[in-house]
Parts: C-alpha cells; sequence; structure tokens
C-alpha cells in the first residue's frame, strides 16, 4: 500500500539496529510517523514507521521485524508519506495482511481513496448518542448488558475460553428489529492462531456472511510488530464502510492483548519509562485511538459496533490490559473460568459484566418497559445467591433460612436456564425477558423491590 | 500569584510576534525547535507548516522542547516554528455559556463547521463570536472611581446566567466615558478609565493564562451545603460550597454517572464540566441531554448554566492536560462575577497520565509508577484554585471542585488517588463489590468521609432540621455495626447472633438498599430534595428504634421481618416532590400501628 518511490533518495547509513527497531542517520526531510522502505542485504523488502525525527537522523520501527538486517548493506527510502490504507466498497469479501497487501489471490483494489490509518477523532458534538438496541440472541447480553449500535463492548476472556464461540453467534444473530439495512463484518486477527482465524472464516462462510465481511489476518506466526498496525487497518476499512458507505459494521478485534504485548515489545526496545507492569505509560491513550473509533454520526446512516476480545492474563481482570480497555469501552462481558468449569455454556457471567449504553437503548418502544427494572432484579439476586453459596460454604445449608435458600436455588437456575444457551439458540427479547420472569418467581415475591408495581401487576407469572 | 499574573498579561499587551525557530526533533506530541532564545516557558507556539498549536514547557540555551496540542504525524524537522509572545490563555466574556470546548477552548462546533464530523488539525477558531451584538446595561457613571473586580454593567447571557462585565485584574482609575445600554460586540469598546495620566479602553472581553489563578480578595471556609440531591452525599458526607472532593473508583464503579448527576442537580448557578480524556459518547450525552433536561430551580434546560469542555481520549494527550486548567479558569470567572460555580473534572487521572507522557517524552526522572516528582504539586495546585472567596468588588462566590480519579486494576494506594486524598476535603470512595452487587451509587460508606461535617451542620440545622448531625450519626453508627456483625456472620451464620442484632442487620438493610441506593435512572429517585432525604432517614431510624423496643418486649425477629411497612419503606425514593409529605405521613402511621400490634401479641 505505498506508492512509487523508486525516485526517492535511498540512503545506507544505518548505524543501529535493535529489536524491532533501527537508526538511520545522515537523512532529512523525514517526518514523524512517515513511511520507510527497507532493502535487506538479501534483497527482500520491508516496511518500517519513524518513531522518531531529528534534523538528520530516525528511529524506524521495522513491522516484519529486523531479522536479517545488517548496518552495511541495508538501505532505507522514505515515501513521502503517513501510513495509508485504500479504500473503497471492493473491500468486501478481501482480505489482507498486516500491512494491508492482500493476500487473497484476487486482483488489487483500485481504490476510492488512500486515507490516513490512524484516521480522525470524530468530534464529539458530531456524534450521535447510541440508542438502537441489537438483538443478540443471547440472554445474558440482551437482558443484562445490552449491546446497542456503535457501542464498543469487549469481551473479557482467558486462554480456553469459547470467546470465540460467542463472538461468532453475536456476528450471525445481531439484528436491528425491525430493520433491513446493509450490514458488514470487519474482522482482525492479531497473533490468533490460524486454527482460531479459520473458525470465524468458516463460520462467515456458513452463513454467507464472508462476501459482506473484510478479513485482516496476522497470525500467531506473522510479524508481531504489525499487529501494532492492522486493527488500524481495519478500522479504516470500517470507517469507509459505515461513514460513508452508509453500512452497518460489526467490528471483531482479536486479541487485544496480543497488540498490547507488541506495543510494550516496541516501548522497550526504545528503553521508554515504562508505566504499570511494564506496559508503556501511553497505553490508556493508544488503546482509545483505536477503541473511540466505534461509534454513530450525527446525520449518517451507519454504524461502527466494536466487540475487541481480549483474554486476560492469569484471568485477572485488574491486569492492564482489561483494565485499561473497561477504562475506555463501553462496558464489558465477562467470562468465568468458574461458569466454564461448571459446564455452563456460554460461561458469561454478570459478575463484572456491563454495558454503560444500555439504559438509552431499552425500555419501552425500544425492548420493553420491564426491561430495566428487571434487569436490575436479576442482577441482584444473582449476587446475593452468590453470596450465600459463600456463607454455606462456611456454615452449611440448614444454617440458612428458608428466604435464603430460595436465592441459591434462583442462582443454579439462572445459570442453568439463563446464562446457558446453545450454540445456535436465538433467543427473542420476549423470551429472555420472559424467562426472567419466571425466574424471579423463585425468590419471594416481596423482594422484587428494584421492580415497579406496575410492571409486577402486569408480568409477574400466574 | 497576582504579581505573575500582572507579568503574564503585560505579557500579552505586548506581543513579540513574529519571531521564528526550526524544528529539529519530532516524537510524538514533543517537539524540539532550536534558535529560539528569548521564548519564555509556557509560551505558546505555531508549529510546522500548519501552524499546530503548542507551548513551550523546556527551555535550554536556544533550544526550545514543545508539546503540541495536536497530531504530530507528517510533521518534519526543518519546518518552522514561530512564538506567539503569549501565554496559554482563554478568552473570557459572554457567550461562553451554553458552549463547547476542546482542552484549548477551541468551539467544537466551530472545529465541525471547518473540518466536518472528524477533528482535523491545523484549525484556528476564535473561542467567543466576535460579530455578535449582545445588550450592555451600564451600571456606573461617568466620573465613578472603579478599581479591579468592580462591574462596569451587565450583560444577560443566558436566560439564567447575568453576565457581569467587570474592570480587569490589574486597572483601576475613573470613569471617563461609558456607553449607553444598546447592543454592542465583544469587542465594541463600552468604557474608558481614565488613571492618572493614562487612559485604557474597556471591552467585554479579557484573556487570561489558563496556569494562573485570578486574583481574590480573601479565602473563606466553606459552610454551606452544595445540595446534590444524593442521599449519600448530601445528608452522609456532605460537600460544602467552594470545597474540594475526589471520586475515585476503579472503571463500571459510577464515577462519571455521579459527576453527571452533580452537573445535573447541585445547587450552583454555573457548571463547569470537564471531559478530559474519557469518552466521546458521554459528552456528547450530555451535549444532548442538557438542552432537554430542565433544572427545577430555574425552570430553564440546564444548558443554560452549563459549559462543558471535552478533550476525549482520542483527542491529542497535551491538550488533555490543558483542559483543566482552562476549566478551572473559565470557572473563576464566573466566581469573580459573584456565583457558586461547581467544576467537574472527569477523569483527573488522564490528565495525571498526560503529565506522564509527556514527562516520559522529555526523559525526566521518573518517580513512582513512572509519573513525574512534581505530580502532588501540580495537584495541590489545580485544588487550591477551589474555594469560597472573598472577591474585588465587594463580591462573594464560589468553585467547587468535583475530580474523579480511576486508579489502574482499581487499587487506591496508586499515586494519584493518593495525592489527590492528601489535598481533598471530601472523599466518596466508589467500590467494585457494591458495583457487582447493584449498589448504585457504589459509594462505599465505611471509607468515605467528609471534613465539612461539622460546618454544614448548620446549614442543615438552619434549612432542614437541627437533628440532622444526631440522626445522621445514628444512622452510621447502626451502618458500621452492621459491617462488624457481618463479620461475625460470615464465621458462624446468623443464627447464632443475639436477638437485637439480628435486628440490627435488619434495619441497617434498609437503610443500605432503601436510602443509600439511589437509581440515577429513575424520573424520580433521580434527585432527592434535603427536606424528603431528612424524612426518608428520619422514618427508617424510628423503624429501627421501634423495633428494638419491641424486642424487649419479646415480639419475634421474624415477625419484625415480615412486618408489612419494610416493602412501604422500600418504595419511599420513589414518592414524587409533591406527595411525599403526606404519603411518608401514611407511612409513619402505618408502621406504629404495626408495632402498636406486635407488641399487643
Ligand atoms: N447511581 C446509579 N444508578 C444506576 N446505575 C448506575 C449508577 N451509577 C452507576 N450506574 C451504572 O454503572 C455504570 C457505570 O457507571 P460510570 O459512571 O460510567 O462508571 P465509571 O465512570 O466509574 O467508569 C453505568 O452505566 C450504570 O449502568
Ligand atoms: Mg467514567
Amino acid at each position: 500500500m505505498v506508492e512509487d518511490i523508486s525516485k526517492r533518495t535511498e540512503y545506507r547509513n544505518v548505524v543501529e539496529v535493535s529489536g524491532p527497531l533501527m537508526v538511520v542517520e545522515g537523512i532529512s526531510d523525514v517526518a514523524y510517523n512517515e513511511i520507510a522502505k527497507i532493502k535487506l542485504p538479501s534483497g527482500e523488502e520491508r516496511l518500517g514507521q519513524v518513531l522518531e525525527a531529528r534534523s538528520n537522523r530516525a528511529i524506524i520501527q521495522v513491522f516484519a521485524g529486523t531479522r536479517g538486517l545488517d548496518t552495511d548493506q541495508t538501505s532505507v527510502q522514505f515515501t513521502g508519506e503517513v501510513m495509508k490504507f485504500g479504500v473503497s466498497r471492493e473491500l468486501l469479501g478481501r482480505v489482507f495482511n498486516g500491512i494491508g497487501e492482500p493476500i487473497d489471490d484476487s486482483p488489487d483494489i483500485i481504490p476510492e481513496e488512500r486515507r490516513d490509518i490512524n484516521g480522525d477523532p470524530i468530534n464529539p458534538s458530531a456524534r450521535e448518542f447510541p440508542r438502537e438496541f441489537i438483538q443478540t440472541g443471547l440472554s445474558t447480553i440482551d437482558g443484562m448488558f445490552t449491546l446497542v449500535r456503535g457501542q464498543k463492548l469487549p469481551m473479557f476472556s482467558a486462554s480456553g475460553l469459547p470467546h470465540n464461540n460467542v463472538a461468532a453467534q453475536i456476528a450471525r444473530q445481531a439484528k436491528v428489529l425491525g430493520e433491513e439495512e446493509e450490514f458488514a463484518v470487519v474482522f482482525c486477527a492479531m497473533g490468533i492462531t490460524s486454527e482460531e482465524a479459520n473458525f470465524f472464516i468458516n463460520d462467515f462462510e456458513r452463513t454467507g456472511a464472508l462476501e459482506r465481511a473484510v478479513l485482516f489476518l496476522n497470525l500467531a506466526d506473522d510479524p508481531a510488530i504489525e499487529r501494532t498496525i492492522i486493527p488500524r487497518l481495519a478500522l479504516t476499512a470500517a470507517e469507509y464502510l459505515a461513514f460513508d458507505e452508509g453500512m452497518q459494521v460489526l467490528v471483531i478485534l482479536s486479541d487485544m492483548t496480543n497488540y498490547c504485548e507488541a506495543l510494550r515489545e516496541i516501548a522497550a526496545a526504545r528503553e521508554e519509562v515504562p508505566g504499570r507492569r511494564g506496559y508503556p505509560g501511553y497505553l490508556y491513550t493508544d488503546l482509545a485511538s483505536i477503541y473511540e473509533r466505534a461509534g454513530r454520526i450525527l446525520n449518517r446512516e451507519g454504524s461502527i459496533t466494536m466487540i475487541p476480545i481480549l483474554t486476560m492474563p492469569d484471568d485477572d481482570i485488574t491486569h492492564p490490559i482489561p483494565d485499561l480497555t473497561g477504562y475506555i469501552t463501553e462496558g464489558q462481558i465477562v467470562f468465568s473460568r468458574e461458569l466454564h468449569r461448571k459446564g455452563i455454556r456460554p460461561p458469561i457471567t454478570p459478575d463484572g459484566s456491563l454495558s454503560r449504553l444500555m439504559q438509552q437503548g431499552i425500555g419501552e418502544e425500544r425492548t420493553r418497559e420491564d426491561h430495566s427494572d428487571v434487569s436490575n432484579q436479576l442482577y441482584a439476586a444473582y449476587a446475593e445467591g452468590n453470596e450465600l453459596r459463600d456463607l454455606v460454604a462456611v456454615v452449611g445449608e440448614e444454617a440458612l433460612s428458608e428466604r435464603d435458600r430460595t436465592y441459591l436455588k434462583f442462582a443454579e437456575e439462572f445459570e442453568e436456564r439463563f446464562i446457558a444457551q446453545g450454540g445456535d439458540e436465538d433467543r427473542s427479547i420476549d423470551e429472555t425477558l420472559d424467562l426472567a420472569w419466571e425466574l424471579l418467581t423463585i425468590i419471594p415475591k416481596r423482594d422484587l423491590k428494584r421492580i415497579d408495581e406496575r410492571f409486577i401487576d402486569k408480568y409477574y407469572p400466574g | 500569584m497576582i504579581n505573575e499574573a500582572e507579568e503574564s498579561i503585560k505579557k500579552i499587551s505586548k506581543p513579540k510576534k513574529g519571531e521564528e525557530g526550526n524544528i529539529i526533533k519530532v516524537a510524538g506530541p514533543v517537539v524540539q525547535a532550536e534558535n529560539l532564545r528569548g521564548a519564555e516557558m509556557y509560551e505558546v507556539v505555531h508549529v510546522g507548516e500548519e501552524g499546530l498549536i503548542g507551548e513551550v514547557i523546556e527551555l535550554e540555551e536556544d533550544v526550545a522542547t514543545i508539546q503540541v496540542y495536536e497530531e504530530t504525524g507528517g510533521v518534519k524537522p526543518g519546518e518552522k516554528v514561530v512564538r506567539t509572545g503569549e501565554p496559554l490563555s482563554v478568552e473570557l466574556g459572554p457567550g461562553l455559556i451554553t458552549e463547547i470546548y476542546d482542552g484549548i477552548q477551541r468551539p467544537l462546533d466551530m472545529i465541525k463547521d471547518e473540518t466536518g464530523d472528524f477533528i482535523k488539525r491545523g484549525v484556528d477558531v476564535s473561542p467567543l463570536e466576535h460579530e455578535k451584538k449582545w445588550e450592555f446595561k451600564p451600571s456606573v457613571d461617568k466620573g465613578d472611581d472603579v478599581s479591579t473586580g468592580d462591574i462596569l454593567g451587565t450583560v444577560q447571557e443566558t436566560n439564567v446566567v447575568e453576565h457581569k462585565v467587570m474592570i480587569p485584574p490589574d486597572k483601576e482609575g475613573t470613569v471617563k466615558e461609558i456607553v449607553d445600554q444598546g447592543e454592542y460586540t465583544i469587542d465594541d469598546t463600552i468604557a474608558v478609565i481614565e488613571d492618572d495620566d493614562k487612559e485604557f479602553e474597556i471591552t467585554m472581553v479579557q484573556r487570561w493564562p489558563v496556569r494562573i489563578g485570578r486574583p481574590i480578595a480573601d479565602k473563606k471556609a466553606p459552610g454551606e451545603l452544595l445540595i446534590t440531591g444524593q442521599r449519600v452525599l448530601d445528608t452522609f458526607f456532605p460537600l460544602a460550597k467552594g470545597g474540594t472532593a475526589a471520586i475515585p473508583g476503579g472503571f463500571g464503579t459510577g464515577k462519571t454517572v455521579i459527576q453527571h448527576q452533580l452537573a445535573k442537580w447541585s445547587d450552583a448557578d454555573i457548571v463547569v464540566y470537564v471531559g478530559c480524556g474519557e469518552r466521546g459518547n458521554e459528552m456528547t450525552e450530555v451535549l444532548r441531554d442538557f438542552p432537554e433536561l430542565e433544572d427545577p430551580r430555574t425552570g430553564e434546560p440546564l444548558m443554560k448554566r452549563t459549559i462543558l469542555i471535552a478533550n476525549t481520549s482520542n483527542m491529542p494527550v497535551a491538550a488533555r492536560e490543558a483542559s483543566v486548567y482552562s476549566g478551572i479558569t473559565l470557572a473563576e470567572y464566573y466566581r469573580d462575577m459573584g456565583y457558586n460555580v461547581a467544576l467537574m473534572a472527569d477523569s483527573t487521572s488522564r490528565w495525571a497520565e498526560a503529565l506522564r507522557e509527556i514527562s516520559g517524552r522529555l526523559e525526566e526522572m521518573p518517580g513512582e509508577e513512572g509519573y513525574p516528582a512534581y505530580l502532588a504539586s501540580e495537584l495541590a495546585a489545580f485544588y487550591e484554585r477551589a474555594g469560597i472567596c472573598e472577591l474585588h468588588g465587594g463580591r462573594e462566590g464560589s468553585v467547587s471542585v468535583i475530580g474523579a480519579v480511576s486508579p489502574s486494576g482499581g487499587d487506591f494506594s496508586e499515586p494519584v488517588t493518593q495525592n489527590t486524598l492528601r489535598i481533598v476535603q471530601v472523599f466518596w470512595a466508589l467500590d467494585t463489590e457494591l458495583r457487582n452487587k447493584r449498589h448504585f451509587p457504589a459509594i462505599n460508606w465505611l471509607k468515605s468521609y467528609s471534613l465539612y461535617l461539622d460546618q454544614v451542620a448548620e446549614w442543615w440545622g438552619d434549612n432542614v432540621n437541627e437533628n440532622w448531625h444526631t440522626l445522621r450519626r445514628e444512622g452510621m453508627k447502626l451502618l458500621e455495626k452492621e459491617d462488624e456483625l457481618q463479620e461475625i456472620v460470615q464465621l458462624v451464620g446468623p443464627d447464632a447472633l443475639p436477638r437485637s442484632d439480628q435486628f440490627a442487620l435488619q434495619a441497617a438493610r434498609v437503610l443500605r438498599e432503601d436510602f443509600l441506593q439511589q437509581n440515577a435512572f429513575h424520573d424520580v429517585d433521580t434527585y432527592c430534595e434535603p427536606e424528603k432525604q431528612f424524612r426518608m432517614l428520619q422514618i427508617m431510624m424510628e423503624f429501627h428504634d421501634r423495633g428494638m423496643k419491641a424486642l424487649e418486649e419479646d415480639v419475634k425477629v421474624d415477625d419484625l421481618a415480615d412486618m408489612e411497612v419494610l416493602e412501604k419503606l422500600s418504595r419511599m425514593s420513589n414518592v414524587p416532590s409533591d406527595k411525599w409529605e403526606e404519603k411518608y405521613g401514611d407511612i409513619e402511621m402505618h408502621m406504629n400501628k404495626e408495632f402498636d400490634e406486635l407488641m399487643e401479641g
């Protein structure tokens, strides 16, 4: 994705190569963030990006790694521009690598426009507040941490948990009720295995979504540094499809943990002062420059709904990667190893899960008038049930009151019937809420304090 | 301080425009340029061909290090840097209210007009509308002696804000000319002041350097409650007007919801809301909701008293650092007019992180967790600008500052939280566990504190009920007791407790679930006036007291747990303003009757 630069000066004065970085001197007229083309002694060419530009010296991060570079014959040309990606409608159905080259043996794309992959921040006063309910067909999500169009809602998972199945199920089932609009999926793989990537691709193929998908693949054995570029390519494509072509775009980014590791690698090579646990101090800002590209814009048709997936190192939600993500995204879907062990599929736990945009996306005319109250009651009842489980472990079930026992029962059934559901089971929001009411009959009726009396009269079963 | 400010102002009046240097290094938001001998610390410069806005933050010989308030991708060494001779300043005058600005006071609407839905760089827009005409009403006469802070006249800025045109901080003299009532732009001269043999013209606009506090005559001790309508805040951990508060909490614990609640319902005259490095949609929400929401005190849209500053997380990091200073300077300006201003900063951690990022790029010696050693003093200097003050011109006004803090991993031992707690007087500790239980606002009542309790007790006594202090203490005691008892329960189960303790747990539960919790998204519950708060607490504590008496008369704990009034107590918070007095009376009567019946057996 680089223009013809054959006429530009070729610099040979590479003075240092270390980690993913190289330093070249004797240069002039080089810009910060400019893309460089590096020619190896073997004749192989790689791309890099200027991380620091001085009058006669530049530090370059080499996307495909520095293996094979030397300080003798290696040469560098600067392209005169920052990283760009050519966008057009033709992107649909195509597959790209970590620096935006097509890898699907189809002809090159004739772009409408080549855009800076870093994009520009959406002006807060141009944003449309996201409010349209997306029905995913999964009870926990629809009922308790509702996704809306234009939201960024990550999955906080951990290794060995079925987050991919859930993401694929959402991609399959997600719909905005009562609307037929053009949709697209942008899938961006960062350091995941080819098996995982194929799982998504096959799923898209099976459901016919592949024609409407753009795939960006950087797999486990692809260059790590390209992981810092690829989500920006994906989002540049998504922005075009959403805000120029008016499509409803779902972006899946997996796995953000690998992205952050790549950033850390570069920071370490630059000997930067680290922030928490060795991650760069600007990790928050950097992640925000990705996540904040989701959204809706006033008077434009399309939207970008983003589901980043990350695996929590050590299952630790306070680790900087999930932590900083949670500070930026509009909620999170938390996966629980404990539920997984119990055989609850999908093992999504309400404990810690949240959708910050839910309030405005649900209720009368959007989902159902009782939705907010029911959801609050479910959270509270399940939390109480869980707390009692801990108590039972100490004092035994006999020590519990009649009332407390109903909460234990509620927690069990809630997990088995509400959280657990089949991989192809697509529950409507009415089904989800009706099921919630049925489960709430397990606890004493007068404990339903979070629900307005009107709704109790109207919806309480029996 | 004042001298420093005067110095800066003088510099503003004598700009040294046009001097140029050249870039020698670009690395992210930090740029170095040479040939800038004579440039001053914190001077604003224009960087590169596009004239990006930057500020000098370090000087060595003729090399200036500059933090740039816009993205620097594509900027090259060799490009020029042009000095402005002015420190980073804000423009002050009518037209600020209802605006939404970025971190360096550029109106986002104007940027949108210039560059569309996405913010491009190098946009040069003026903070205030210079063509717009305002109806100015003079309030001085020719020959009057005037000095700093004196009001020359007023402009109705919005339906609820009367803007006072004041003598700027460094000026005094005799009014030589004053215009008649009529329509003027902010640049029109509205008065001429004569000082000895000098004369100067006054317009409706002034500029002020953001890093320097506006001068005040004297600071006073805060004492009047800043009513927020949030029960756990007003009743248990009150903030006084002119005070400082911090809200630390992990992600999703409710910092932003509380800040929004304060911006909506607190009884300040002016609200300055600074979105510092947080989500775009949260600012959009305020922007869309506030023009629709009615201020219960004025009946006018909330937007008519609000200024927004939005430097969201994806906007340039250096401007994030500037945003809190821009915000507080606007707040001080309205305080000068005699208003009670409340400033919310969400989140001060992002500002601290911006400091860290810039400091890292300067290769300064890092302190704890990579933050610069001057973090503590920067935070202190910022909060110090809050206060209830006697002002020049003989008025009194206040700026209350409420800062959200976002500790990494939700761990309060980190440097930003710790340094903030050393300064602020009110601590609202948000708690992840409470959040997980959907206890909102998730303010931990055992960890939080307010150092204004004694001061606002008088306010409560005068305005609501003299028993407030005692009642609050009783309530707090009950909650503390619950915590102790819970620990025992965790070991031996509830049955092992004496009856009175079992009942204490029930009564505490009422307080916890029905008083402390408050649903920000419920039409009625979102705001609870102090009188209503008091009455709720009174009835709930009465439930406790009568219950304890009933136990002495051998009433069973289980019978108390089955009382009908419990459900009524749980729905008290949702009774609308015009009905609660009567309804609460009924509930109280019902409760007493039920107790009487139980005691009779
Ligand atoms: N007072 C409240 N009433 C009801 N829900 C609340 C309240 N405070 C917080 N919440 C819930 O918690 C979510 C996260 O709150 P938020 O203020 O955005 O957290 P933070 O800013 O600390 O990350 C909200 O979207 C809302 O669902
Ligand atoms: Mg927040």
